[in-house]
């Protein structure tokens, strides 16, 4: 029993020190927007919910949900994420934006949204595209 | 004022404060209970769980195991479990049965049509750990039956891996997990499955802000059970479940869920009835990081 409970706590300390140290490289990754990676066929797809002021407000609620604890509730530049203001973000296509979501960048920290049915995909582009 | 009104409105209480957390973000945990899909922690982000069970067995008395579960995103690929363990047996007694450590890499980074997911865990625990997180081998309700002052005296670090493959369609999920369990002492390979199916109730959100809009829920089943070990695979001859699973993610960030299962072999406990209420801090990566300046 107090193995076990010395091998929790020793895992945790290691944990906080990892957590630590993985958030510093973490803040340097993902400073601007970059689509590079979005296929050039996204760009043609359109937004079912375009110009729908419920579906805007829908996005809204998903969007302070799921992405303002890194993108702000203005989507302003946060501390490890880029501002969803920018000419970059606010001149994409909406498929684009949709495929980025959808796809995330792991590797630059933004993750995956695929858990969420494409239609709240769609609902948060179309909130994305009125915060400019 | 009695008891039990005491207790009622120490319940309601309990709840009220429960459900009035400030609003603060964020994503939905997994509807399941023993199948993994490829859904990573958002990273930075701490999420603190809750995982009683409710065993009802055959033979022996009834339980309530649980899993203690602090998970974190270390990268967008990358995220890191600890799970503390203990059990409390009817007429028996109640004991710490150890922890495990959990760490799954998504293999690839795009969304695919099928997205495969690695997952290692190394397990400090003794026999007499009713927490029920996967099923393999032949199943543990056997050792159920046994009384803990037995059972956990019996040490087991064992190393579990899975492979996940998980893929969504139409806001379907279908996940399928195949477990392979080594006893690092002299034990042979046990093996086990997963699979699970599940989907929201609604596909587009509601514009206004609710808990009870059908967007919130998520529904569907999973099936688990043994597969038996390297010297004799089997499937009817080791404990199998299926259980329908509910989750509801309230505004404020809490997700509850509840799975009753059900046995379907002579080997399986008659029921299960899992409950869990997480909890996703945001931001925790960064909050750790300023203790260092």
């Amino acid at each position: 029993m107090k193995r076990a409970i010395w091998g929790a706590t020793s895992l945790a300390v290691l944990s906080v020190a990892q957590i630590a140290l993985s958030e510093r490289k973490v803040q340097k990754a993902n400073a601007n927007a970059s689509f590079v990676e979005v296929p050039v066929v996204a760009k043609s797809w359109q937004n079912p919910y375009a110009g729908q002021v419920a579906a805007t407000l829908a996005g809204k609620k998903l969007y302070q949900r799921h992405c303002a604890a890194c993108h702000s509730q203005e989507g302003r530049r946060g501390e490890k994420a880029p501002d969803l203001r920018s000419p970059v973000v606010q001149k994409a296509a909406p498929g684009t934006l949709f495929w980025y979501l959808k796809n995330g960048n792991l590797r630059a920290g933004m993750p995956s949204w695929s858990r969420l049915p494409d239609q709240q995909l769609w609902q948060i582009v179309a909130y994305l595209q009125t915060l400019r | 004022m009695p008891p039990r009104e005491e207790a009622l409105r120490s319940l309601w209480r309990f709840a009220l404060i429960f459900t009035s957390f400030p609003v603060c973000l964020m994503a939905g945990e997994r509807p399941y209970f023993v199948t993994y899909d490829h859904h990573m922690e958002e990273p930075g982000n701490l999420e603190v769980a809750l995982n009683p069970v409710l065993g009802i067995p055959k033979n022996g008395n009834g339980f309530l195991g649980g899993t203690t579960e602090l998970e974190y995103g270390v990268k967008g690929w990358w995220t890191t479990e600890l799970y503390l363990d203990a059990q409390t047996t009817r007429r028996d007694s109640t004991v710490f049965t150890g922890f495990r450590w959990e760490n799954r890499f998504r293999l690839l980074m795009g969304e695919h049509w099928i997205n495969p997911v690695l997952y290692m865990e190394f397990e400090n625990i003794n026999a007499a750990d009713k927490a029920m997180k996967e099923i393999v081998g032949l199943g543990p309700e056997e050792e159920h039956a046994e009384r803990n002052a037995e059972t956990r005296a019996e040490k087991e670090l064992e190393i579990e891996t899975k492979l996940i493959l998980s893929s969504n369609y139409r806001g379907w999920n279908v996940s399928e997990n195949f477990i392979a369990e080594k006893n690092l002492s002299n034990e042979p390979w046990e093996f086990g499955y997963a699979f699970g199916v599940s989907r929201p109730l609604a596909m587009a959100a509601s514009p206004q802000p609710c808990n009870f809009c059908r967007e919130n829920f998520r529904a569907g089943v999973e099936f688990y059970g043994g597969l038996g070990d390297w010297h004799r695979l089997t499937f009817s001859g080791s404990s199998q479940y299926v259980a329908p699973v509910l989750s509801w993610e309230l505004a404020n960030g809490i997700t509850l869920r509840i799975s009753p299962a059900f046995g379907l072999t002579e080997r399986s406990h008659r029921a299960l009835v899992r409950f869990s209420m997480s909890y996703e801090v945001p931001g925790f990566g960064r909050r750790v990081r300023n203790l260092f300046p």
